[in-house]
């Protein structure tokens, strides 16, 4: 047998245990990690096949605008508004924190597991309960509201399913909450003692920064949505102003925890950028620092610019201006990524496999995303672009663009560790890069619909409004997305049902903890206690060694895991 | 004059252009100018990264399994300063056009020309000073109603007030929208510069009819105007039953059809004085089932449209319009 650091055929976290329960009723954050990520992925594929109903339906001549009845109307608001809150609810907010965060987070620290195993296990069940929930209403019932739930439209004048959706949400927040309680309890508390705040690696940074938003922000979304069912079921005037209420007032609720929980979205996926970038070109990331406080001033600024959202909602126009300054200042940190991966790929030795792809179109994406963003903070275009396809555009290609590509080129990095088996073939550089064309196809047209005037969240428009074309190349995207997505989760599931390439430990070259120890790794993360710590980004730790097909430390210490596995066969 | 206003001067393209329709409103090329300064500025930014980004994936792709770089620089605080002051001197750039801009529009000029407009699922209706209305939706893929009409070269400020949920006021050719909030005011101003019809969206989700709650707007002449003004006035003189046709047609056809068919609401033609199914009995419907409906209309709602909650029109009808809509819904079984 030749020398291996894949533990596929020894005990390892996957087969150490057998059953349904063993599973379901696990503490171990790498099964809770993995059980999160294919629940989300399940939810992606629904709130997928909505995404696919929207844009058939707005293809033109798919509808005929004069003669489209009541029900069809409904029926597409109906889709739009399951898109939208399964994907933000049920699969962005939790895909990159819930799923990679549990199985990454405790291996990145050399640790066993997070600080609170059950509470861990409780967040996932409470996940699964409110995922349900929602689920069950959305389908069920003719939730009509959009994923913003506005009074007083949610509140009196739509059918009750609102009142399940909205306790499914509350439930989705907790499970939240007690995640990002976990997380920032576990890097505080878990770091091996030679692991400084400084020696970090930057996806810790950036979900700890995610975790504190998580922490603060989305108890405030929990009371919103409970005075939404309060106003809806006993009929106290919080928002609808028949009953003494103002619907401004819950915008303001809506938003300061829904501007932040974007970057919940969007800051873990920002984390894999910067371990992707250093990993890939092998080089150590430009300007460390940097990228880590930027991360917790991404963090800090996302609470007070939630009014950006409500320029023209009748707040007042001195807030409006204040928001509009404060909302630039997000963008700076943000630029400095950016400005710090292109970097640290100069001089760099770079690797096209598959999540360095993901990286790299991330940039494009991002960049788009970003940049469209300026024209949303300035007040002068943003009235103009509110409201209109110009905003779902870019939201896109942050949510999508910059979110999503980061969860699935992050799927492809942690794979190996998951399941002890690369995906890296030419099938899944296809998907990727399809994918990255059918996206740009979606939304590059909608942002010039959306200059013209395009509103969201119609159910038809008529050929004489002129949007048309740009419906077209949209729809025609949105096949060459999925046509992309698919081929890229079949790459994953085709490794996970067939004996596909084995992993070493190290296939990458990564230095930060979780790649110490072998692919899948044993129940306990580590079988020795604490691994050795350096530099998360000096690449000169590790180096190439033919006969694993991997990468092993320069310097091993004798009861390195890795090097133990080896040395029988050696010997 | 400064470099601002002569910029934006030159910018001028009144016609449709890639990204805008035509500059219909004394301020849209203000917007325009602002847009494009980001543009372009973005578009500069966006091809250095993407070069940036092609170019040092291609010059330093990895030539052998598992090669180690020569070290080289990983930080450099004079690098970051730029980087990170450079772009923000932009964005205070942008931030001051932006409200420089949005203050001139949210300060609607003292001699402005006074329009109501009224928002309810899911039409617009409009109230002009000497008491003449008009109003606009979509029904059948055609516009219905005579829309807005504004005066060429004049200062309109519209007023704009909600009878039941958000709705937003948005004509992309003038290039002003605001939220229409119940139970407060909100206003938009422009000054309109181009002859001819332009489209006005609701740009905020208010339910099933959300995308045909449309209409247009007319810029005439000043003379037009006046004459339009005076044709559209209400004659003080006219029956209950065509004061009541106006009222039905302004107020209740996004609903409500009245050749038979079934729009969100039944058909209301040839009902009166017949029985019909209401949730749990039956009713006749006569003149106080009529005013019951307008102002409480979940207290007997016809069987079939129980999912389609209509909104009380309390507060917006007087006793003399329930009167009037009642003398034409009478009138349309005779």
């Amino acid at each position: 047998m030749a020398p291996t650091t894949n533990t596929l055929d020894r005990t390892n976290y996957l087969n150490a245990t057998k059953g349904f329960m063993s599973w379901f009723w696990t503490i171990d954050h790498k099964r809770l990690g993995l059980m999160y990520l294919w629940s989300v992925i399940a939810c992606f594929i629904m709130g997928g096949f909505f995404a696919m109903k929207i844009r058939l339906n707005l293809m033109p001549g798919a509808v005929d605008f004069a003669t489209q009845t009541a029900e069809q109307m409904n029926a597409y608001n109906n889709a739009f508004t399951v898109h939208g809150a399964v994907m933000v609810f049920l699969v962005i907010i939790p895909s990159i924190p819930a799923a990679l965060g549990n199985f990454v987070l405790p291996l990145m620290l050399g640790a066993k597991d997070v600080a609170f195993p059950r509470l861990n296990r409780f967040s996932y069940h409470l996940w699964i309960i409110g995922a349900l929930l929602f689920v069950a209403t959305l389908l069920i019932g003719n939730l009509d509201t959009g994923w913003t739930f506005y009074p007083p439209y949610s509140t009196g004048h739509t059918d009750p399913s609102v009142i399940t959706a909205v306790l499914g949400a509350f439930i989705l927040g907790f499970s939240s909450i007690f995640t990002g309680l976990n997380f920032i309890v576990t890097i505080h508390k878990m770091r091996p003692p030679q692991m400084t705040w400084f020696k970090m690696p930057l996806f810790l940074w950036a979900i700890y920064a995610t975790a504190v938003i998580q922490v603060l922000a989305t108890p405030v979304i929990g009371i919103s949505l409970l005075l939404i069912l309060v106003e809806k079921t006993m009929q106290i005037g919080i928002f609808t102003p028949e009953l003494g209420g103002d619907p401004v007032f819950f915008q303001h609720l809506f938003w300061f925890y829904s501007h932040p929980a974007v970057y919940i979205m969007v800051l873990p996926g920002m984390g894999i950028m910067s371990e992707l970038f250093a990993t890939f070109s092998r080089k150590p990331i430009f300007g460390y620092k940097s990228i880590a406080m930027s991360s917790i001033a991404i963090a800090i600024f996302s609470f007070i610019v939630w009014g950006h959202h409500m320029f023209i909602s009748g707040q007042s126009d001195l807030m409006s201006v204040i928001f509009s300054a404060l909302t630039f200042s997000v963008a700076v940190p943000s630029a400095i990524k950016v400005f710090n991966w292109i970097s640290t790929m100069y001089k760099g030795s770079i690797s096209f496999s598959v999540p360095m792809l993901y990286g790299m179109s991330i940039i494009w994406l991002f960049g788009i995303g970003g940049l469209t963003g300026l024209f949303l903070a300035t007040l002068g275009t943003d009235v103009v672009f509110h409201d209109t396809y110009f905003v779902v555009a870019h939201f896109h290609y942050v949510m999508v663009g910059s979110a999503l590509f980061g969860f699935i080129g992050g799927i492809y990095y942690w794979w190996p560790k998951m399941y002890g088996k690369v995906v890296d073939g030419p099938l899944a550089k296809v998907g990727c890069v399809l994918s990255f064309l059918g996206f740009n196809l979606t939304f590059l047209p909608q942002f010039v619909g959306g200059s013209k005037g395009m509103p969201r969240r119609y159910a038809a428009y008529g050929s004489e409004q002129g949007f048309d074309d740009w419906n077209y190349w949209s729809t025609m995207g949105a096949m060459v997305l999925l046509a992309g997505l698919s081929i890229a989760l079949f790459g994953l599931l085709r490794s996970f049902f067939v004996k596909g390439a084995l992993s070493p430990a190290n296939p990458w070259g990564g230095v930060t903890l979780e790649w110490q120890t072998p692919s899948p790794p044993p129940e306990h993360n580590f079988e020795i206690d604490p691994p050795t710590v350096g530099d998360p980004y000096d690449m000169s730790l590790v180096e190439y060694r033919g006969e694993v097909e991997g990468f092993l430390p320069v310097n091993p210490r004798e009861d390195d895991p890795c090097v133990a596995y080896i040395a029988p066969e050696e010997a | 004059m400064n470099m601002y206003t002569l910029l934006s001067m030159m910018l001028q393209h009144q016609k449709e252009d890639f990204f805008f329709p035509s500059q219909a409103s004394a301020n849209a090329a203000t917007v325009d100018f602002i847009f494009y300064f980001i543009f372009y500025v973005s578009l500069f930014a966006f091809i250095t990264i993407v070069l940036a980004t092609a170019i040092f994936a291609w010059r330093y792709r990895r030539s052998k399994v598992g090669m180690t770089p020569e070290d080289s620089p990983h930080h450099s605080t004079r690098i970051e300063i730029v980087w990170s002051v450079v772009p923000s001197i932009f964005m205070v750039m942008m931030f001051w056009y932006g409200f420089e801009d949005f203050t001139e529009r949210r300060t609607p000029p003292a001699d402005s020309y006074e329009i109501h407009a009224k928002a309810s699922k899911w039409q617009w209706e409009f109230e002009y000073p000497n008491g003449a209305s008009s109003f606009g939706f979509i029904d059948a893929g055609e516009y219905q109603g005579k829309g807005l009409f504004v005066p060429l070269g004049k200062n309109v400020r519209i007023r704009l007030e909600s009878s039941d949920v958000l709705h937003s006021f948005s004509i992309p050719n003038f290039r002003v929208k605001m939220d229409v909030v119940p139970g407060r005011y909100t206003d938009v101003w422009f000054n309109a510069i181009e002859l001819g019809d332009f489209p006005i969206f609701c740009t905020e989700y208010c339910g099933t009819k959300h995308s045909r709650m449309l209409s247009k707007v007319h810029v005439v002449s000043e003379e037009d105007f006046a004459v339009w003004l005076k044709e559209n006035q209400e004659d003080p003189n006219a029956s209950p039953v065509d004061k009541g046709k106006r009222l039905f047609s302004a107020k209740c056809t996004a609903c409500h059809a009245v050749d038979g068919s079934t729009k969100i609401g039944p058909a209301l033609n040839g009902k009166y004085g017949t029985i019909e199914n209401i949730v749990g009995g039956t009713v006749t419907i006569d003149d106080n089932y009529i005013r019951r409906s307008i102002l409480d209309p979940s207290a007997d709602i016809v069987v079939g449209f129980e999912n389609v909650p209509m909104t009380s029109f309390a507060g917006q009808l007087s006793d003399d319009d329930i009167s009037n809509i009642t003398a034409y819904l009478k009138s349309l079984t005779e």
